[in-house]
């Protein structure tokens, strides 16, 4: 009985019950990884398979025409310049208009808002906002810019856009503050500092590469969305950088040349799944990059 | 240049200082005057009936257990807490003649003249420089040169010059944790308060590091006067002037350091100091 009270004199254990223990538990262990490289397996085979389809056939579909000639109709050799163009203004244009308005919701609900109430709810909100289907977003706009002003638009696009950037961006600037420490905060203060002083040139500044990584994965999602632009900007088959007209952008035209029974259409919307996904790519790697350099 | 001869200057006047202290006399006139101050943290009372002096141009070494409410007691002369909604001072806190906790008073004109030094270093992540420039261009409009010569004044006042000098633009965030804080308390400094606080400034740092903060905090009352929260009751011994034991949210007793160590008047100093408890 001492034994067991005393560790260090226990006589030598009984090797039996270790053997059978440790086989049964090395058995469980290699069944957990079995199912777990598994799942990994079962992924991992899509998504290369997704990629190696994108891939060879956006390869097969590229050319130069594809980013110097405009869409066309079927047959005569068009691209996707008017597309990529749009895309890019309205995405230009929601990130510009959504940033600093997702930077000011996120620094008031880490450095003013702080165990309110009214923080609390502004923060849940914001979280809805981010999970929510964005066709609703889509519709949301439809009834608030489209509607009223007798037709789609540029505009409208870029307001669905700048809506879905927003809580992204409220939630990495909240999040990168929060892990400021408050001695931090304290050592401005306290040097007599006013408190929107301490908040743009330290916290700010702090945070910086961690929201400007929120800002590109951000941008990575509203580049390649399609359901707020349908109901928004709706698309365009001709050139236009006129905001208060339809507007082309890429994931509509795929969507749109996707479905189409003309071959040559098909390809390009192979091409410009490409497009989108190498920018995204970039966009991702950029951002951790980033994040990694600095931290 | 100047940076060799301030350190050397600067040892000399700590070891005149160690000299001296025993001996000395307290400055009689009082920077900070504290009459019954009462403090909460919401309705938890954390400090009572408080009353002392911080005398000018000497070192105030605060002293007692964890709890005791020491840091809450620095926290309220620059009024850091009044950043926290629910913790609330009563009583009063007279420097010029005039109560600082008065919700009349500016506060970010009250913290130029009574400046902080935190626990751990607190760099900002820009560049040495800049580190230093911060807090002077809160409160005042240097030309390029004047504010130069500030910077380097504040260096070499914190006995760090010689070693950031020759990179005075790379990040502040690179510096070592002993040179950090010595680069704190050149911030600190650069904005010329008056009073300058120390919240257990050394008990993030090496032994080494520690020696130099102690030095440079004895060469530093010359100019400021200067109050000093620690843990360690040598540290206390080697810095302060006067010492104050607080236990429990009071004050139990305020002395010169030498009577304080040898001969306080308080069964609990006493206990405290031989290491009965805490």
């Amino acid at each position: 009985m001492s034994a067991t009270t005393q560790p260090s004199l226990a006589p030598a254990k009984n090797l039996a019950v270790a053997a059978r223990l440790g086989s049964s538990r090395r058995r469980s262990d290699v069944i957990a990884r079995f199912l777990s490289l598994l799942a990994t397996a079962i992924g991992l085979v899509f998504l290369t398979s997704i990629l190696v389809t994108l891939f060879y056939k956006g390869f097969n579909a590229m050319n130069l025409s594809v980013f110097t000639e405009v869409t066309r109709p079927p047959g005569s050799n068009g691209g996707l310049l008017n597309a990529i163009v749009g895309s890019l203004i309205q995405v230009a244009l929601g990130t510009a208009i959504g940033t600093p308005i997702g930077m000011l919701v996120g620094t008031y609900l880490a450095e003013y808002a702080r165990g309110s109430t009214f923080g609390g709810i502004v923060r849940f909100v914001s979280d809805i906002l981010l999970s929510a289907p964005s066709i609703l977003i889509g519709l949301f706009v439809y009834s608030l810019l489209v509607l009223p002003f007798g037709g789609f638009s540029g505009w409208a696009g870029v307001a669905a856009l700048a809506i879905i950037i927003i809580p992204i961006v409220v939630r990495t600037t909240e999040d990168m503050l929060s892990l400021i420490p408050n001695t931090l905060r304290e050592a401005v203060i306290g040097l007599g500092s006013p408190k929107w002083k301490m908040i743009v040139l330290v916290c700010w500044r702090s945070a910086i590469s961690g929201i400007i990584t929120g800002v590109l994965l951000g941008i990575a999602r509203i580049a390649g969305e399609t359901a707020p632009l349908l109901f928004t900007s709706l698309g365009n088959n001709a050139w236009s950088t006129d905001l208060t007209q339809p507007m082309p952008s890429l994931p509509i035209t795929i969507y749109s040349y996707a479905g189409s029974p003309f071959q040559d259409w098909i390809e390009l919307a192979w091409a410009g799944a490409l497009v989108i996904t190498l920018a995204v790519l970039g966009l991702n790697i950029a951002a951790r990059s980033l994040f990694s350099g600095k931290k | 240049m100047s940076g060799t001869m301030t350190e050397q200057t600067g040892q000399n006047a700590s070891f005149g200082g160690m000299a001296a202290r025993s001996s000395a006399e307290l400055n009689k006139t009082a920077r900070i005057s504290i009459r019954n101050l009462d403090f909460y943290y919401g309705t938890n009372k954390a400090l009572k009936a408080i009353n002392i002096d911080y005398p000018e141009k000497q070192v105030t070494g605060m002293i007692g257990p964890s709890g005791c409410g020491k840091s809450t007691l620095l926290r309220i002369l620059n009024r850091m807490f009044s950043l926290y909604p629910g913790q609330r001072a009563t009583g009063e806190v007279l420097m010029d003649g005039k109560n600082i906790l008065d919700d009349s008073v500016d506060m970010n004109e009250l913290r130029s003249k009574v400046g902080m030094v935190f626990q751990k270093p607190t760099p900002f992540p820009m560049t040495i420089y800049e580190n230093i420039a911060f807090g002077i261009r809160l409160h005042e409009k240097l030309s390029r040169s004047e504010m130069d010569e500030r910077i380097e004044w504040a260096l070499t006042r914190a006995a760090i010059w010689g070693e950031v000098k020759d990179r005075l633009n790379a990040s502040a965030m690179g510096l070592s944790g002993g040179q950090q804080q010595r680069l704190c308390i050149a911030r600190t400094i650069a904005v010329r308060p008056e009073v300058i606080l120390f919240d257990e400034p050394t008990s993030a740092l090496d032994p080494i590091s520690t020696l130099k903060i102690e030095e440079l905090i004895d060469e530093l009352k010359r100019d400021f006067t200067i109050a000093i929260v620690t843990h360690n009751m040598q540290q206390a011994a080697r810095c302060a002037d006067q010492v104050a034991f607080f236990y429990l949210g009071e004050l139990i007793e305020v002395a010169p350091a030498a009577q304080l160590f040898t001969a306080p008047k308080q069964q609990k100093t006493q206990e405290y100091i031989t290491g009965r408890f805490g």
